[in-house]
């Protein structure tokens, strides 16, 4: 079966410095995938690479069949990839409901005449997309918070927001990059469920950086482990837990 | 200026009436004001009108995009210059050009003044986007300082473009185009395109930039297409203030056009707010106002226990300081990112509350 | 040209030059400490100037003495104006804390109008300076040699300052990471005041013999100097004291040679400065000797 996402051989290097290199994985549409890894294992980088930010300096990065590397990240957006922030990044200074309206954007297909004389045409469009992004946050539970600002929200919520937000785009394959950073268990067992739910509910692929063992064991079927930049094992969770290379890495015995 | 049509959110009717109200009412406060002001006054109520279109588009730029930039004295420049040629009669260039006759193609054009006024405004914008292309990778303070020497180098090109532009001597004599009329109607007209443009999608866009572009990129926001989009609207209107001051001093030259008059406009944006029309447009009004109504400052005083014959520049003096203050004490400015609505006024108390609780609903 | 000419010009060149490198050290240490364009630097570089004319003309001080008065006057104002304008906005947004310094620069330009006058001032140049001496033909003012020996001792100094001595390696580690140097118990603010008062300091140096190369003093003098200054650092890689002087050298270099060479350009001298600042941060944003620092996502 055609792999969703492949990379072939992608390596990355900073200076003379290689953040990531021969990085391989596959991901099959449906999959919850992990990455793990110690702190600057290229977890990020790699995120990175895929969804645009940076270029690799070298191999093959494929979408759907489609040759990705080189492309911007609002291209790649555009062909069904989202993602979130492992330090969160919202729209501060603009309200919950603004920040969903401004993944919506791209595929309003409105140009910049119709938009300032507000023809009707428009402003069917945009009553569309604040329906659309109504529904999304009433589907993760954020209608209350639609005109609050964003940074003004909880930081769980913030998570959650910043999850919609990049749901609004469609995405098919969605980067998570640390979404229980700072979560306690209780609201890393919701995640857990959220994560599930929306897999379902919209069809989602899932890659997922987490430390949270607890979480990445909890839903992924599959996981990579970095390390140096280099992918030392993969696996289920159970043949993770069990590779002594990635036990090393972890614990750091030399 | 008439700030309805700045209103916001719900209870649609009786906004609409009261914004209604309201444009009635500017309406024939502007008619008052042209029919009833000496010229003197009415000169500078027409010179709040163009501050207000300059400041607004700095606004657009450095306010709601979150791109720092210093260059808009360049854009401001091309648009005076371009329509002061443009309308200018063959007999008054001949008159104008005394060192070098102006080149051929430009010596018999005369256009009306919309079409000089908007043929410059489009010369600036497609100046601004060209320059756009090339600068808008650089970030922050790179980009301020860039679009500063991208203004600096459209004035040295003006001062050396002896047959295009008449150097250094500058254009005299312009027709006195600018009226009340002119000057208000461009000035509403732009507000209201602003608060549209900033209210759609395109703005939100905009916005997302401002607040992280690294998440709008990953939104699917064109950053770099939009920023260029920004940087364009932002010279095109620069460039019609720039045709509209033209025809207000009926003299232009180069120097008036060094990167000091873009402190002038920053001032305005930065006591008003960056990031708020509302804030923009009250500010151009009572920065143009008190410019003129310091003047005093600048001649002989007396304070009583003191007595001086006049300093030149002490208003300028008073107006930088009061620019670090702000920053400095009250960086948001008057108005912050807030904006002007009914609802807002109804919510302060200052309009009976009616119709549905704000929060819900509503473009 | 003759080689006569070309060097006559090369020695004007690399005067001007050397007064550019000294002005640019000032706006590279304080942007690699603070990451701020201090756009009053230019104007600090007027208020030197006015210090020592006044020091002569009003308080009737021998050369030296004003000058030395001017410098440190000058030193003290410059580490005045970071406390009360820059200080407060360390940790605001970094556009506030520009648009302050463009706000300072700004309230400089204006006093300097009602305190100086805005009618230029005839700078006087003490004998020792004003001495022409012909060298095989080429004709040098002295000050055109002093001003690079001056240059050079300073930069020596400065660059066994930085790299050799405890308030150095605080400034590199204020200048690596603010944050960062603050936990290892380094006073971020001492550090910053140091740089400000070095940056004054060549700042009022560099005016001092820029009116005394050009003896005239306006308030707005400044502004010309201080933006090419600045493009100066940022050609030579903005943080990089030897990048200010490689900048410094180049664009003083580049500004009077291509004058010499094609005179029709005469008017748009004042562009090129504009044009290759450009040229250099779409070719190499991070100038000829700087290091790259891209934003952590």
């Amino acid at each position: 079966m055609d792999a969703l996402l492949r990379t072939v051989d992608v390596n990355k290097y900073f200076g003379g410095l290689a953040a990531v290199s021969a990085f391989n994985i596959d991901v099959q549409a449906g999959e919850i995938v992990g990455l793990i890894g110690p702190n600057g294992a290229g977890k990020t980088t790699s995120f990175n690479l895929i969804t645009g930010v940076y270029m690799p300096t070298s191999g093959r990065i494929q979408f759907e069949g489609k040759d990705i590397a080189g492309m911007k990240p609002h291209a790649i957006t555009r062909l069904g990839m989202a993602r979130t922030f492992q330090n969160i990044r919202l729209f501060k200074e603009m309200s919950v409901l603004d920040n969903i309206l401004v993944a919506e954007h791209m595929r309003m297909g409105t140009n910049l005449f119709e938009a300032t004389l507000r023809l009707p045409s428009y402003m069917k469009k945009e009553r569309r997309v604040h329906e659309r992004a109504r529904a999304l946050l009433d589907e993760v539970g954020l209608s209350a918070h639609e005109q609050a600002s964003a940074t003004s929200l909880p930081y769980g919520k913030q998570r959650r927001l910043e999850i919609a937000r990049a749901l609004a785009t469609e995405p098919k394959l969605l980067f998570l990059d640390e979404p229980a950073a700072g979560m306690n268990p209780q609201e890393s067992v919701e995640l857990m469920d959220f994560i599930l739910k929306i897999r379902d509910q919209f069809k989602l692929t899932i890659v997922l950086i987490e430390h949270h063992m607890q979480v990445v064991m909890g839903v992924c079927k599959r996981m990579y482990v970095l390390d140096y930049g280099v992918t030392i094992a993969q696996g289920t969770p159970e043949e993770i837990q069990k590779n002594p290379a990635v036990i090393e890495a972890y614990l750091g015995v030399g | 200026m008439n700030p309805g049509l700045i209103n916001k959110k719900p209870s649609m009717s009786r906004n609409q009436i009261l914004t209604f109200a309201a444009a009635c009412a500017g309406l024939a406060l502007l008619f008052v004001f042209d029919s009833t002001l000496d010229s003197f006054t009415l000169q500078i109520f027409k010179l709040c009108a163009i501050n207000i279109i300059l400041a607004l588009s700095l606004n657009l730029i450095n306010g709601f995009t979150g791109l720092f930039s210093l260059g808009h004295a360049g854009f401001m420049a091309v648009g005076a210059y371009t329509c002061a040629i443009l309308t200018m009669s063959p007999e008054q260039k001949e008159v104008n050009y005394v060192l070098q006759p102006i080149v051929p193609w430009l010596a018999h054009i005369q256009l009306p003044f919309l079409p000089g006024l908007l043929i410059g405004g489009l010369f600036a914008g497609f100046i601004g986007w060209l320059l756009g292309v090339i600068s808008l990778r650089l970030r922050d303070d790179y980009l301020a300082i860039a679009t500063l020497g991208f203004s600096e180098i459209i004035r040295v090109l003006l001062t050396n473009a002896q047959t295009v532009t008449n150097g250094a001597l500058g254009l005299k004599g312009l027709p006195r185009f600018t009226t009340m009329w002119w000057a208000w109607g461009s000035a509403i007209v732009i507000t209201v395109f602003l608060v549209f443009l900033i209210k759609s999608s395109y703005g939100r866009a905009f916005k997302s930039i401002r607040d992280n572009e690294i998440a709008a990129e990953s939104m699917g926001v064109d950053v770099f297409g939009m920023k260029v989009l920004s940087f364009t609207i932002s010279s095109f209107l620069a460039g019609i203030a720039g045709g509209l001051l033209a025809h207000y001093l009926t003299t232009i030259d180069p120097k008036q056009f060094i990167f000091l008059k873009t402190f002038d406009i920053l001032l305005i944006v930065v006591l008003g707010g960056v990031g708020s029309i509302t804030g923009s447009v009250i500010a151009a009004i009572a920065v143009t106002i008190s410019m003129e109504a310091l003047r005093f400052l600048d001649g002989p005083l007396d304070l009583g226990f003191v007595a001086t014959s006049g300093i030149p520049g002490l208003r300028m003096v008073f107006f930088s300081a009061l620019l670090m203050v702000v920053v400095i004490y009250r960086q948001q400015g008057l108005m912050g990112k807030a904006e002007f609505s009914w609802d807002a006024l109804a919510r302060i108390g200052l309009l009976p509350r009616r119709g549905p609780k704000p929060g819900k609903g509503g473009l | 040209m003759d080689l006569q000419t070309f060097l006559q010009q090369f020695v004007n060149a690399l005067s001007l030059g050397s007064l550019y490198a000294l002005i640019a050290i000032g706006y590279t240490m304080v942007y690699g400490i603070l990451r701020l364009i201090n756009f009053a630097h230019g104007d600090i570089f007027m208020v030197g100037g006015y210090l020592a004319f006044y020091g002569v003309t009003t308080f009737l001080m021998p050369w030296w003495l004003a000058v030395v008065v001017a410098i440190a006057l000058t030193t003290i104002f410059g580490v005045g104006l970071e406390r009360v304008a820059y200080r407060p906005l360390r940790d605001s947004p970094r556009i506030s804390i520009m648009i302050s310094a463009i706000g300072a620069s700004f309230l400089l330009e204006n006093l300097a109008i009602v305190l100086f006058d805005a009618r230029p001032k005839a700078f006087h140049v003490p004998d020792f300076f004003a001495a022409n001496f012909i060298l095989s033909g080429v004709h040098i003012a002295s000050v055109s040699l002093i001003i690079p020996v001056v240059t050079a001792v300073i930069l020596a100094v400065l660059l066994w300052m930085v790299h050799s001595t405890r308030v150095g390696m605080a400034m590199r580690a204020v200048s690596t990471d603010i944050d960062a140097a603050r936990l290892m118990a380094i006073d971020v603010d001492r550090i910053v005041s140091i740089t400000f008062a070095i940056g004054s300091a060549l700042a009022a140096v560099g005016g001092i013999m820029y009116a005394l190369k050009y003896p005239r003093l306006e308030p707005l003098m400044g502004i010309m100097p201080g933006l090419k200054c600045f493009i100066a650092a940022v050609i030579g890689g903005i943080g990089s004291i030897g990048g200010a002087v490689l900048g410094g050298l180049l664009l003083g270099i580049i500004e009077l040679m291509t004058v010499a060479f094609l005179p029709e350009l005469t008017g748009y001298k004042d562009a090129f400065a504009f044009v290759l600042l450009i040229v250099v941060l779409l070719v190499k944003p991070t100038g000829l000797l700087g290091k790259n620092q891209g934003e952590k996502v």
